[in-house]
């Protein structure tokens, strides 16, 4: 049974003429990791905050077809309602952190408190979280005080702490460094594993062919191409298109046409594909 | 134009020290990428370069300018910088007026504001959006109005902090074609990047900081090939650099021509 569902749906912001998504259906099952795709301004953002409600509860616009998460419809609940099934961590870390509060730690418990959870609970979810994202050392630092990479692991441990069954993720990663950007895909993959549905948009292409069990591709506000990473990232139909291809894809593909790279053999993904396809 | 900071040490107000005994000389026309670990001091680092942030020990001097000594104002006519939020730098109702605001207030007169900022605009590819105001457009095109509003103060410095952020394939190869031709006249720049690949492709000489200190510094061939050096501060060498250990090839192969050819020897 699919967690997300999303069928025709078609969306507008005010005031604008061409749609930002146009007819996307999307079935994601519980416990998946789907990958979004996309060059920029092809509709991931938008994607995201369908999924995490914020459209049409924030982002008003005109809004088509059904969008169904953890059972209930958008157009027939609050944003309040939705935020208790589904965290959304923002590409900007700016657009997430309160602005209310002095330090990392607090930040990390203000959605908690909001929920009026009970004190000890708070504190063992909080410690736990920021044991979670490696950030126990920053506890007591101001959010602002911190680097942007920094910033987005704030971010994201701030919505890991509400336990959302499903966490839609906007580039969380962007701003952070190569290992660091590899360590918080491993954890993201093992709250698939314990059955968290997640919907992460990224340019990161070696993450995702690794940590992803699916890839949607979109191009223009339409579903391109839904499938296998490997399938999907390795496909002739998002070159030319503006869409991130790891340097192993891209230059396997060039290596066919010079003979390094055997024509009947898959193009790789990831750096053991690869190592293994130039050694034939 | 030459930079020199020599033993640079900095300590924020609230106490956290983010650098310590750093010193570098950097050369005019250079092409630099900064690397490291989230938190490792490249941004305080180059905040240093325009005078932002003021030694806490050491110094910072760009060209015969003692950065204790000068103002900011003054500074921003050597050194540019271009912030890695966008939006933290964009004011303007106009492009053109945003672009012009550098230039402007340097004094200059009405038809040498006009060449910058039309020069500046072409360079990014945004001569048809004069008179759009930057918030509406994408986060992709302001990431291009900002480093259009540096490039027409023709600084003999331009600093990019993470510029790659959150760019698509089409844009990123948009950046590196502005680096390109920065460099063919004569520009000195310093670029943050955890992009690294971005880096191996574009820039010749590679700083790598590690908790405030210089890990490494040397030609991209070599920093980038030092895996396990690197991965003190989380960074990764280049994918390609990666798969080319992986295949026995010794040399630090940095982009796809290398990498072909280094086959083809084998």
């Amino acid at each position: 049974m699919a967690i997300i569902n999303l069928h025709q749906l078609t969306y507008h912001y005010p005031l604008t003429d061409t749609p930002a998504l146009t007819k996307v259906d999307l079935n994601v099952k519980e416990g998946e990791f789907v990958a979004i795709i996309g060059p920029n301004g092809a509709g991931k953002s938008t994607l995201c905050y369908t999924i995490a409600g914020f459209i049409p509860h924030f982002f008003k616009g005109d809004l088509e077809g059904r969008v169904e998460v953890a059972g209930i419809e958008t157009s027939s609940s609050t944003l309040s309602e939705w935020v208790l099934n589904v965290g959304l961590v923002f590409q900007n870390p700016f657009n997430q952190i309160s602005g209310a509060k002095y330090t990392v730690y607090e930040e990390i418990a203000f959605g908690l408190e909001n929920l009026g959870v009970p004190r000890d609970e708070i504190k063992s979810r909080v410690d736990q979280a920021l044991a979670l994202t490696g950030i126990s050392d920053l506890a007591d630092r101001s959010p602002y005080s911190l680097s942007g990479g920094q910033q987005q692991r704030v971010a994201l441990t701030s919505i890991l702490v509400m336990q959302p069954k499903v966490l839609v993720l906007d580039e969380p990663t962007s701003q952070m460094d190569p290992i660091g950007t590899r360590e918080v895909f491993g954890v993201i993959r093992s709250l698939a594993e314990r059955g968290i549905t997640v919907v992460m948009a990224e340019h990161k292409m070696e993450w995702v062919a690794q940590f992803a069990d699916r890839v949607v591709a979109i191009y223009e506000g339409r579903v391109l191409m839904n499938g296998k990473p490997r399938e999907v990232l390795t496909s002739g139909r998002l070159v030319g298109r503006g869409f991130a291809i790891s340097r192993y894809t891209s230059t396997a593909r060039e290596a066919v046409e010079r003979g390094f790279w055997p024509k009947d053999l898959e193009l790789p993904v990831t750096l053991d594909e690869a190592v293994q396809g130039f050694k034939k | 134009m030459n930079i020199e900071v020599k033993d640079l040490d900095f300590t924020y107000p609230a106490g956290v020290t983010a650098l310590r005994g750093v010193s570098l000389t950097i050369q005019g026309g250079e092409q630099i990428a900064i690397v490291g670990q989230n938190g490792s001091g490249k941004t305080t680092l180059v905040k240093h370069l325009n005078g932002l942030l003021q030694p806490t020990l050491g110094s910072v001097m760009i060209g015969d300018w003692d950065t204790r000594k000068v103002t900011v104002a003054k500074l921003a006519r050597r050194v540019g910088y271009v912030f890695q939020n966008p939006d933290e730098q964009l004011f303007c109702r106009t492009v053109g007026e945003e672009v012009a605001f550098g230039p402007y207030n340097f004094g200059l007169d009405a038809q040498k504001i006009e060449g910058l900022v039309n020069d500046a605009l072409q360079l990014v590819e945004l001569s048809e959006k004069k008179d759009t105001n930057p918030y509406d457009l994408s986060p992709t095109w302001r990431k291009m109005v900002a480093l259009a509003s540096i490039i027409s103060m023709d600084t003999a410095c331009v600093i990019l902090d993470e510029p790659t952020t959150g760019q698509d394939a089409a844009n990123i190869d948009r950046i590196a074609r502005v680096v390109g031709e920065l460099h063919k006249r004569g520009k000195t720049v310093i670029t943050i990047t955890h992009d690294i690949d971005f880096c191996a492709e574009n820039f010749e000489r590679v700083i790598a900081l590690s908790k405030g200190q210089v890990l490494l510094d040397g030609p991209a061939g070599n920093v980038l090939g030092k895996e396990e050096i690197l991965a003190q501060t989380y960074v990764d060498p280049p994918q390609l650099t990666r798969l080319g250990r992986r295949l026995g090839i010794k040399k630090t192969v940095r982009n796809q021509e290398e990498f072909l050819a280094a086959l083809k020897l084998k």
